[in-house]
């Protein structure tokens, strides 16, 4: 962890960011030339719509912020961290204490409950818990509770529930202990139109509560009326 | 701390989510495992009871042969005696100061295929097997009239013959003989406690009685007019011409070899004598080649069914690449993911272990009268030893071991892992 203070920067603009990225290109094995994305400036608390059709990268560039891949050139700053220079171990357990993740669909680990879901990053941080507060579970069935998911749904397997629902429980596992980002990768696109906006409403407004930044990938432009902040991907140069 | 518990409760949340497609790789984990563990504890109590076959005598004396054909005729009644050796031999055996004991051994005939002996009391008094043990009668008594027979355990239970009870012995050996004894039936007087050894297999009867049988027989076959009638036999003596072999106890072991020497150098007959513990050890070397194959295919057997879970594993793997990915993208490391693999082997072996040794203890439990009744082996639930546990052991640091093909390749396949799988 002493990179962590060495690759702080001295600036402390850097601090109310939470997302802060300079010119990131990124190449997978077997691609002649590298992708290259626009630099993204994401204030605390602030919601940015990501748009871009399908093959421009989408996915790649949430792995950049995620800190699962690492850019070939450019950084990754989140809260001020330059998190691309960090060694795997260091940017596994960033990801853990402060970002959430939506995934498209397929979100939930078959075997566990919808709330065991929901907890698994407050056992995997022991930030993520302490900021959930003592009674994890609870806290976890009071989210899904609030995303409308009943205490009987929150006991069974995930496997019997409906992709709705499961996105739904995704985002509680996503929002829950508080994390300071939320990557969310086209969470709605198998969702149907009343479904997709309720399920935007409810994230944005309890990510907003707690102060959470949203970064939301889409190809569909529809979206973008929810957010402020906007930055359209194009191909790949 | 917080990974290791996470990984715990994921591993047992898994396997249970599993169950159906693993409960089947546990299932042929576990019966080899029984089987390997099965073979392990059979062979330490079949050697521990082979070896205590007989205690207690230190040479076994009979007509010049091979030490494993007279041990295994003297003491296992199996294969004949190649001669006999001279009534004034046994006399003399008997007034050598050396010696303390001798126990008179007379075979040839049978009773519906169980060994009739001839000897006396002293076999009674003498004999030992097991741990220094000697022979109890479980009900009547030892002969005291000429048609007195004693009956071994196993015989009387499968005969179910009671004291009391009249019996005809057979010319010769084998369950069909032609040649009876009929004129001249014996009441069985006792019969013995179980030892599990072939004392339990055998008939005995005094070397008198042994003789007044085969008065008239002198040519193999019965001569009508010459053979005796009961009141007959009982009022004359006999004295044998000779009998087929001798155990012997000395005064002090310490001549042990002496007397050997000096039996094998005999001038009055050609004789063998041996050690029986020697004997039986040599015997035991001939046998514990199979005894090893047995465990070395047992070990095999664990070894497929160590494979067919890896197997099962990396099948699953595939399955699992959804979940891996969303635990990597929460945050989970690597190491994590890989070690979810080596848990559930690790607790899949570890079960199959406790079911194998819960169901070898209720194998031996409902096999061991069986095993006694056919096999004259006593078996009995004991603590595993320090071999059995290293098997046991052995089980769970091998499934470790195999698991690592999946723990190795998972952990590489989450270390290149993007956002949400693998573009």
């Amino acid at each position: 962890m002493t990179e962590k203070t060495a690759a702080t920067p001295a600036g402390s603009a850097g601090t109310d960011n939470a997302i802060h990225t300079r010119a990131l290109a990124y190449r997978w094995p077997g691609m002649d030339t590298a992708m290259v994305f626009p630099d993204i400036q994401l204030a605390r608390g602030e919601h940015l719509f990501l748009h871009g059709p399908s093959g421009t990268g989408k996915s790649t560039l949430l792995g950049l912020l995620s800190g699962l891949l690492v850019p070939e050139r450019g950084t990754v700053q989140l809260l001020g961290e330059t998190v691309s220079d960090w060694p795997n171990g260091a940017r596994d357990r960033f990801r853990a204490d402060h970002l959430g993740i939506i995934f498209q669909q397929f979100n939930l680990v078959p075997y566990l409950t919808a709330s065991g879901n929901a907890e698994l990053p407050c056992r995997l941080s022991s930030s993520r818990h302490k900021r959930a507060g003592p009674g994890v579970s609870t806290v976890a069935r009071s989210l899904l509770a609030q995303l409308g998911l009943d205490d009987d749904t929150a006991h069974r397997k995930v496997t019997g529930l409906s992709i709705g629902q499961q996105q739904r429980v995704a985002a509680a596992r996503a929002l829950i202990g508080a994390p300071e980002i939320i990557l969310a990768d086209e969470p709605t696109s198998a969702l149907d139109t009343d479904n997709r906006d309720r399920f935007l409403e409810l994230l944005l407004t309890m990510a907003a509560e707690q102060g959470t930044s949203v970064v939301f990938v889409s190809h569909d432009q529809a979206l973008a009326r929810h957010f402020h902040d906007h930055i359209a991907l194009e191909g790949r140069s | 701390m917080n990974a290791l518990r996470l990984a715990l409760s994921l591993t047992a949340a898994s396997l249970w989510h599993r169950r159906r497609v693993l409960a089947l790789v546990c299932l042929t984990l576990t019966l080899s495992v029984t089987l390997l563990l099965g073979i392990q504890y059979l062979r330490t109590e079949v050697r521990q009871s082979f070896n205590n076959t007989i205690t207690g005598t230190d040479l076994i004396v009979g007509a010049r042969s091979g030490q494993l054909n007279l041990l295994l005729y003297t003491v296992f009644h199996l294969g004949d005696a190649t001669n006999n050796i001279r009534w004034s031999t046994y006399q003399k055996l008997r007034t050598d100061e050396r010696i303390d004991w001798v126990i008179p051994l007379s075979l040839g005939d049978s009773y519906r295929g169980h060994r009739v002996i001839g000897t006396n009391t002293q076999f009674f008094e003498r004999f030992g097997y097991g741990d220094e043990q000697s022979l109890a009668l479980a009900s009547g008594d030892w002969f005291s009239d000429l048609f007195d027979v004693v009956l071994g355990a196993n015989v009387a239970r499968q005969m179910t013959h009671r004291v009391g009870d009249r019996i005809t012995l057979s010319h010769g050996g084998g369950s069909t003989s032609f040649s009876r004894h009929d004129d001249l039936p014996f009441r069985v007087s006792g019969v013995l406690e179980a030892t599990g050894t072939p004392v339990d297999q055998a008939v005995f009867i005094g070397l008198d009685a042994m003789e007044a049988i085969h008065v008239g027989w002198e040519s193999g076959v019965a001569i009508p007019g010459r053979t005796l009638s009961g009141d007959e036999a009982r009022e004359r003596s006999y004295q044998p011409d000779s009998i087929t072999a001798a155990l012997l106890g000395l005064k002090r072991p310490i001549l042990t070899f002496q007397v050997q020497r000096e039996l094998n150098q005999y001038t009055g007959e050609p004789l063998s004598a041996i050690l029986p513990g020697v004997a039986l050890s040599r015997l035991w070397q001939v046998m514990g080649q199979f005894e090893k194959a047995l465990l070395a295919i047992g070990g095999f057997v664990v070894v497929t069914s160590l494979v067919g879970l890896v197997s099962v594993l990396l099948t699953l793997q595939a399955q699992r690449r959804r979940e891996m990915a969303i635990l990597r993208a929460t945050g989970a490391s690597p190491a994590l993911i890989a070690s979810l693999y080596s848990l559930e082997s690790l607790g899949l072996a570890l079960l199959s272990c406790l079911l194998a040794v819960v169901l070898g203890a209720l194998g031996i439990t409902a096999l061991s009268p069986w095993l006694l009744e056919h096999y004259g082996l006593q078996l009995g639930l004991r603590a595993l030893n320090t071999d059995e546990w290293a098997v046991l052991g052995s089980v769970p640091l091998a499934a470790l071991l195999v698991s690592l093909a999946p723990a190795i390749s998972s952990w590489l396949t989450s270390r290149r892992q993007g956002f949400g799988g693998f573009e």
